[in-house]
């Protein structure tokens, strides 16, 4: 890639951060050029988010008819899942799909809820809610 | 990294702490899941080009791991009163100066501290980071949170600083090690997932995708992993081309030149299998996973071309 080609196509998933990108300078050599984005970079990343955005939808409304616990909304909206909230917290992945279930995440312990929140980087508060 | 080699009085580009490190790979692993996803890697792992450097360069590293994050903080401090700049191995999502787009549960991002200051909530770390081109701040509760972050490649706290004076070491004694280990590793790797045999192995997955949302995210993340912050664009082919360069204006080693060239346009060609996969994603074209299989075949044969040659020129370097 020559200098004159690193795309500046102003990423927006960057969050206004320039990237460093190397390309080939005027006299051969290759050197760190600033980039502020490139789109195929920004399909990507835009790409995942809208899956996961997808799934904390989709968890919610489960939620608000009743389906599913807010647990489960909230572990998409930290951009979690399963496999991963198991690992942080240490528990099996049967026992959290278990506190899924609204009338058993309820009557969850304060220890476990705490748990939870800690994982979440949430409050004790904001684990028992949906918005 | 090589800001903290610099510290300690041996001027190294990114380029060369790369190169010397011998940290260009593939690796295909599919047992690694991340979000139900393959890990697809262009380099070796963050910790194994920090011990290279370390053997190579004599940097006297010291790696420690707490157990609570209190004890953790309070080594830290410590350091930097000491003014020593250290490294941490974090997870980017706790990390609040990220772009809030860009904070996924990835644990092993590094980071380097090198000041810390009273700010209005307690106490700020001044960090310098790859994700930003200046200093950035991080409040003392998310670096804990960062630092000590559960899951996959959990940090557990990870710092390191070095401690040796490094002296100039004899570049083309080191920098012919480093490309052999390279090539041996792109080339002759006994396992069917790494090295250009893993990139064919890659391949032969993304043929048989169907056509679906999950075959888009798929080979999205292929693309994600290749052109994420840190890899200098086209998974890190361009920075070791660099290297190569460098490499060979240091040494006076002529034949490093055509094969930095010939590098920068694998890399060009990375880049234009990512831009037809998200021209995919998209849905401006068709999802075709054979055309896609087809682009990375063709690069596991540039790249077996590219390493054998360079392999060849190691051998043939005399010094």
């Amino acid at each position: 890639m020559r200098e004159r080609d690193v795309p500046q196509e102003g990423n927006a998933t960057l969050g206004g951060y320039r990237r460093g990108v190397y390309a080939v300078a005027d006299d051969g050599r290759v050197r760190l050029v600033a980039s502020r984005g490139w789109e195929v970079e920004e399909i990507v990343t835009r790409q995942v988010l809208q899956d996961l955005e997808r799934h904390a939808r989709d968890a919610r409304e489960r939620a608000l008819a009743g389906l599913t616990s807010p647990l489960e909304v909230h572990m998409y909206r930290a951009r979690m899942d399963l496999a991963l909230l198991s690992q942080i917290t240490g528990l099996w992945r049967w026992r959290i799909r278990r506190h899924f279930r609204p009338q058993v995440f309820a009557r969850l312990s304060p220890g476990l809820r705490q748990r939870y929140a800690d994982a979440l980087g949430i409050s004790l508060e904001a684990l028992g809610r949906i918005d | 990294m090589s800001s903290l080699v610099r510290h300690n009085g041996l001027p190294l580009s990114e380029a060369m702490a790369f190169g010397l490190a011998s940290a260009i790979l593939f690796a295909y692993l599919p047992f690694i899941r991340i979000h139900g996803l393959p890990l697809v890697a262009y380099r070796i792992a963050p910790r194994g080009i920090i011990r290279r450097l370390n053997r190579d360069l004599g940097l006297g590293m010291r790696f420690e791991r707490f157990g609570s994050p209190a004890e953790g903080t309070r080594r830290l401090n410590q350091l930097l009163e000491q003014g020593q700049p250290v490294g941490l191995q974090t997870s980017a999502f706790w990390l609040t100066y990220f772009p809030p787009d860009m904070r996924f549960h990835f644990n092993a991002h590094n980071l380097i501290v090198y000041g810390r200051e009273a700010g209005r909530d307690g106490d700020e770390y001044l960090i310098s980071d790859p994700v930003a081109e200046s200093v950035v701040r991080c409040a003392r509760a998310d670096l804990e949170k960062a630092r000590f972050a559960r899951g996959m490649l959990a940090p557990r706290g990870l710092l390191y600083y070095a401690t040796g004076k490094p002296t100039t070491p004899d570049w083309a004694k080191l920098g012919r090690r480093a490309i052999a280990r390279a090539a041996q590793a792109m080339l002759y790797t006994p396992l069917p997932f790494v090295g250009t045999r893993g990139i064919r192995l890659l391949a032969r997955q993304v043929s048989r995708l169907p056509d679906d949302a999950h075959a888009r995210l798929y080979v999205g993340n292929i693309v994600r992993m290749q052109e994420e912050i840190g890899t200098g664009g086209a998974g890190f082919r361009f920075l070791y081309s660099a290297f190569l360069q460098e490499l060979g204006s240091k040494t006076g080693y002529a034949a490093l030149d055509p094969l930095a060239a010939q590098l920068v346009e694998i890399g060009d060609r990375w880049r234009e299998f990512a831009l037809a996969a998200a021209r995919m994603i998209r849905d401006r074209d068709r999802f075709d996973g054979p055309a896609l299989a087809e682009r990375l075949r063709a690069l596991a044969d540039d790249e077996k071309k590219f390493f054998g040659e360079l392999h060849a020129a190691q051998r043939a370097w005399a010094c």
